[in-house]
């Protein structure tokens, strides 16, 4: 199945606590550990970006804000 | 992002309510999430420009940065005196007031409960994390029992210091109260229910039915000594038992607001 949407994690309110990973029910998460922020914490970011359905629950548990969620509209349309 | 090409919707995005500013709470603190949910239905009602908000001391005691939204800064557990002093000067604005547990539970204790038994028409956000989080994780009212602090390194004894307080459920008796519930930030769904809670505090404000409190459970990763994910499980296994969530008080005409 094609992914539903993406996100973008700010990378200057990224803070590295993994609520988020923890939460995301279909994996797509993880902590970046190849790169560090300018404030010093490994990011966020989609590691399983195929399986992403825009469902928010990254961005609703996400205590710094730092989460933005896009829906691909033509894929959506199609899946009814 | 995978695909390019493709038109996107925007389904999430940061609150423009809240100050572009990064917070100096610790990683994965909920006091965050409790920001972002004030920030959000503030806006969605359309009240940003309309409101007043009033920061405590304690972690929050920075509130003031973090929204873009008029703000004072009480002393020191006082924040519902001022509140009240706000709303009786402006009527027409929708005042609320951001405060811990070590501020509305310990030394504001007395101005939580006037506020509440005068019935003043104000909203307030508080909370619970069972621990000064600010000074170092000391233990606080709302410490559980058992529960070890930096100064109570053997846990909390009941015998000797006394039990927590159940804020939600105190001022739930009081006349003047009129929407007192506890909701807890440690999962997605909580969180949702949260944000309804706020939602209808505002409302029962806007339409001057009279004091309303949203308690919400919210974790101390740093205090408590767990990473962030841990903090929540911690939440759920110890907290929710002592502070069961609920509504404990929804009077009569606040019960027909729909949100």
């Amino acid at each position: 199945m094609p992914p539903k949407g993406y996100i973008e994690v700010n990378e200057l309110y990224c803070k590295a606590c993994e609520l988020c990973v923890e939460d995301c029910p279909q994996g797509v998460l993880a902590l970046d550990m190849e790169r560090l922020t300018s404030r010093g914490y490994h990011p966020a970011y989609m590691e399983n970006p195929e399986a992403c359905t825009a469902c928010r629950i990254c961005a609703v548990v996400c205590p710094d804000a730092a989460i933005t969620v896009h829906r691909y509209e033509k894929v959506e349309a199609k899946d009814g | 992002m995978v695909v390019t090409d493709v038109p996107t919707k925007l389904v999430y995005d940061r609150p423009a309510a809240l100050d572009p500013r990064v917070t100096h709470y610790c990683p994965g603190c909920t006091h965050g999430v409790a920001h972002r949910l004030v920030a959000e239905v503030l806006q969605e009602m359309g009240e940003v420009e309309n409101t007043i908000g009033v920061a405590s001391v304690g972690c929050s005691v920075f509130a003031y940065n973090y929204f873009d939204i008029d703000f004072v800064e009480a002393a020191h557990g006082r924040a519902p005196a001022m509140a009240t002093g706000i709303k009786r000067v402006l009527p027409e604005r929708t005042v609320f007031t951001y405060q811990g547990d070590g501020d509305l539970a310990s030394i504001g204790m007395g101005e939580v409960v006037g506020a509440a038994s005068r019935g003043e028409n104000i909203t307030i956000m508080f909370i619970n994390n069972a621990t000064y989080g600010m000074t170092g994780g000391q233990m606080a009212p709302t410490t559980l029992p058992g529960q070890v602090t930096s100064s109570s390194p053997t846990g909390r004894d009941v015998d000797r210091q006394g039990h927590p307080i159940q804020t939600s459920e105190l001022l739930a008796t009081l006349e003047g109260s009129a929407y007192i519930v506890r909701r807890s930030l440690h999962n997605a769904r909580e969180i949702r229910r949260a944000k309804k809670a706020i939602r209808t505090a505002f409302e029962v404000q806007k339409q001057g039915l009279g004091f309303s409190l949203v308690e919400m459970l919210s974790n101390c990763p740093t205090n408590w000594g767990m990473t962030a994910v841990e903090s929540r499980d911690w939440i759920e296994e110890r907290m929710l038992t002592y502070y069961p969530l609920g509504d404990y008080k929804v009077s009569p005409a606040v019960a027909e607001i729909k949100v």
